[in-house]
């Protein structure tokens, strides 16, 4: 692979990402999931990088789930995402920062149909007046917050207490890449690198000393969709997205699978578990699955945070041969205790999948 | 005769038309812009249909080359200005020549591959375009992969850069089908072991001898698989998996091989258009040199002393580039003596 | 193992790598012109048995090329011998032969 013809193309998908004042606006489902990403990204963004982060907690969904799901028109989706405009008007912020890539799909798409259907906004603005007498304005920028963290991924380098890099050998971590398929399949501009070689991530792992590992099955996506698993009948369809990236990545061994949608990162990690419980195949080394962690729960990481208060201890692939490898630090004894050091009681084990209590 | 025509681009038109001109007791100037003549003809090996070497088509063209004809390679022509019915020619050094007819020969050049970013050229080793195998074929008599071992398996792609609207190619390049059939022949007579796939939309097999080429080819064992290429990814060890629909079963189909070869278009060259707008002429829809009239003048433009011939009207062959640079000489000639 | 009510599905692509076309060589050896089919349809579009069952010859040497051989002989036993798919084929390819060639080789295997 000449590394040369990525940056090339990399280099063509440039975007603008806002460097500070930023309006955060969560997602539906990532605090079930990863309960300890959205609060990693504060601490990052405040704590660490000294931004101004706005995190409001007026806002809705942007009903994109309904939206792919087809329980919620077009028009209603639009209606709410001007209200969620709205609310960010009202904050005086310019600057809107989605958490899940679904959600940065949605406005993409919608600002482009303002763009070039400029009646449909002002159906919307009527919409909204007449529902909840709120007035909206397009943001100045529009960017995922993996934009913002892959902006800054200098800086957090900087003050990395961990590199990507494993103890044991000095070698770079091997790191694939899973880029949720709204945040640059519909528009390959509004990615940074592009859809066909997307960079945001790839760029982070650089950065903090990992080896970005392209392998061949790198664009396809991991099957979440919204239709796809919401029925149990549909469920198979998704898991075999999934199950084709692994089969896909499993000869590059990698160590670890970084992700920036809420869904691909609960999917990835999640069907692993699935599939080694349902057909007693796993991907990792020796019975261990491939850890799959969002960008955040990286940046924590490399910036020394820790891991359960990360939330990692809710990954259905074990994380501690990361952290093992990395030379984190952390307390095996307080993976299942909460606040106040409770004890929260152990999950059961799966059969096939290792798993350390 | 003292009158002097200008011919712009020194490839096998623009010779065969110097020469014609020669002949007929014309002084030819014949501007080149690389430092030799005959322009993208140099580049290949060998031709269809009957697979004789290029380089002996080029040659036997300059043989004719006249005395009369002034060659001036590594010559770029910036502008053409016309008033009171003769040429100014303006060359990139500043000087400029006087003609009483222009010959526009300019060419084409080949689309650049890396930016159909899906393929991969640029980024995987192994995905080359139609022009490095000629190279390969040259040096090494056959194909070769990057790390010097001989591949196994060759995927040919037709129509890159060509009927595609995402990058703005939306015509057929004619001549890449016959010379992918003519490759894939090649690869087949060379490593007689090696598996040869060629992926298709339609096959444009429309000069003599054409047809016969594709069947020559299924005899030899090259399969065709009606289905364009969505993407490639490298494997390990840098063989390329590629995906297709195999249309005719209505199924998705991928493979791995070793070696893919993409079928480059053929583009008007950027600096044509610098000449033709000096001289008020337009491009046609697809970006080549506009002609007067596709049936009774395709070798004139809408100015009167204006000439053009081959392959910067369009994607040609060519014998065709050839006999239009015949057509071309032929029609100076004429206009030059009704003056 | 556990069920959780789905499971993942058989791929539809065809893998041309894991692909078995040992028959297709073998027709191809013993009746050349077997390689030399342009898939025009001409022989399906006439064909006698078509009209009325799904069978289509154009399909089934695809099929046979592709390695998918499940179904081939069934397919093949469709066929009436008629012959008028070998007057239209534009290329000259023996089609008869070749249904005869793999009714042999089904014979052989019984």
């Amino acid at each position: 692979m000449k590394i040369d013809g990525k940056r090339k193309i990399w280099k063509d998908y440039q975007k603008e990402i806002a460097d500070d004042k930023f309006y955060y606006v969560r997602s539906c489902i990532r605090q079930n999931f990863f309960p300890g990403s959205e609060a990693a990204f504060l601490k990052i963004l405040r704590d660490v990088l000294k931004k101004d982060v706005y995190d409001d907690s007026h806002h809705t969904t942007c009903s994109g789930i309904g939206y792919h799901t087809e329980v919620v028109p077009f028009e209603t989706t639009m209606t709410v995402v001007g209200r969620n405009f709205s609310l960010m008007k009202e904050s005086g912020y310019r600057n809107y920062v989605p958490s899940c890539v679904t959600s940065f799909g949605i406005y993409t798409e919608i600002l482009d149909t303002w763009h070039h259907l400029p009646k449909v906004e002002e159906r919307i603005h009527e919409n909204l007046r007449i529902a909840t007498k709120r007035e909206f304005d397009i943001p100045d920028n529009l960017a995922h917050t993996s934009d913002i963290i892959f902006k800054f991924r200098n800086e957090i380098a900087e003050k990395a207490k961990y590199k990507l890099i494993n103890k044991a050998t000095g070698k770079p971590l091997k790191v694939v890449d899973h880029i949720g398929c709204h945040y640059a399949k519909m528009f390959p501009a509004k990615g940074v690198g592009g859809a066909e070689y997307p960079y945001v991530l790839a760029g982070m792992v650089e950065a903090w000393g990992g080896e970005p590992i392209d392998y061949p099955e790198r664009r396809h996506c991991c099957g979440f969709g919204f239709r796809q698993y919401l029925i149990k009948a549909n469920r198979g369809y998704s898991i075999s997205g999934s199950k084709k990236k692994f089969e896909s990545m499993e000869p590059y061994k990698p160590d670890f699978i970084i992700t920036n949608c809420p869904g691909c990162a609960y999917f990835l990690d999640r069907w692993q578990y699935g599939l080694a419980e349902m057909e007693g195949k796993t991907y990792g080394e020796d019975g261990h699955g491939i850890p799959s962690l969002t960008y955040e729960e990286v940046a924590g990481l490399v910036l020394g945070f820790d891991p359960w208060e990360l939330g990692l201890q809710l990954h259905q692939v074990p994380v501690e041969s990361l952290l093992d490898k990395m030379g984190v630090s952390y307390d095996p004894d307080q993976k299942f205790k909460g606040l106040n050091n409770e004890d929260l009681g152990k999950p059961e084990s799966p059969k096939n999948l290792k798993f350390y209590k | 005769m003292d009158k002097s025509v200008a011919v712009i681009g020194g490839g096998v038109a623009g010779i065969e038309t110097a020469s014609i001109l020669g002949h007929l007791g014309y002084n030819v100037i014949l501007f080149e812009k690389e430092n030799q003549l005959g322009g993208n003809v140099l580049s290949w090996d060998r031709l269809f249909p009957s697979r004789r070497p290029a380089h002996e088509v080029v040659t036997e063209s300059m043989s004719a080359l006249t005395t009369r004809c002034s060659v001036h390679t590594s010559t770029t022509v910036k502008s053409i200005n016309k008033s009171n019915g003769q040429f100014t020619v303006g060359i990139d050094n500043g000087k400029s020549f006087d003609a009483s007819a222009v010959v526009l020969t300019t060419g084409f050049e080949l689309f650049a591959a890396e930016k159909k970013e899906e393929y991969g050229f640029g980024i995987f080793e192994n995905v080359i375009t139609s022009r490095d195998l000629e190279q390969m074929f040259k040096k090494h008599g056959k194909p070769v992969m990057a790390n010097g071992n001989t591949p196994k398996r060759v995927a040919f792609i037709h129509c890159v850069g060509s009927r595609d609207e995402k990058v703005n190619k939306a015509y057929c390049s004619k001549v890449c089908c016959v010379t992918a059939v003519k490759q894939a022949i090649e690869i087949k007579e060379a490593l007689p072991g090696t598996e040869v796939f060629n992926f298709y939309m339609d096959l444009r097999m429309f000069g003599h001898g054409y047809e016969q080429l594709y069947k020559e080819a299924q005899v030899l064992g090259v399969t065709f698989v009606r289905g364009r290429l969505s993407e490639t990814n490298e494997t390990t060890g840098g063989s390329i998996i590629v995906k297709v629909e195999d249309t005719l079963a209505a199924k998705p189909m991928r493979l791995t091989v070793d070696l893919v070869v993409l079928m480059v278009g053929m583009n008007p060259k950027p600096e044509t258009e610098g000449i033709l707008s000096s001289l008020g002429l337009p491009v046609n829809e697809d970006g080549f040199v506009g002609i007067k009239d596709a049936h009774t003048a395709a070798t004139k433009t809408n100015t009167e002393g204006v000439f053009v011939a081959g392959a910067c009207t369009g994607p040609n062959n060519i014998t065709d580039s050839i006999n239009s640079a015949r057509a071309a000489a032929l029609q100076v000639h004429s206009y030059l003596n009704h003056k | 193992m556990a069920d959780f009510g789905y499971g993942s599905m058989k791929s539809n692509v065809c893998d041309l790598d894991k692909a078995n076309r040992d028959l297709a060589l073998s027709l191809s050896k013993k009746e050349p012109t077997f390689d030399h089919c342009i898939a025009c349809g001409s022989c399906t579009a006439t064909c006698s048995a078509g009209k009325f069952t799904n069978f289509s010859f154009r399909s089934l040497c695809h099929a046979i090329r592709r390695g998918e051989t499940a179904s081939v002989y069934k397919e093949a036993s469709k066929c009436m011998l008629c012959g008028k798919c070998t007057l239209v084929c534009p290329r000259g390819v023996n089609t008869r032969n070749v249904i005869l060639l793999i009714r042999e080789v089904n014979q052989n295997l019984r």
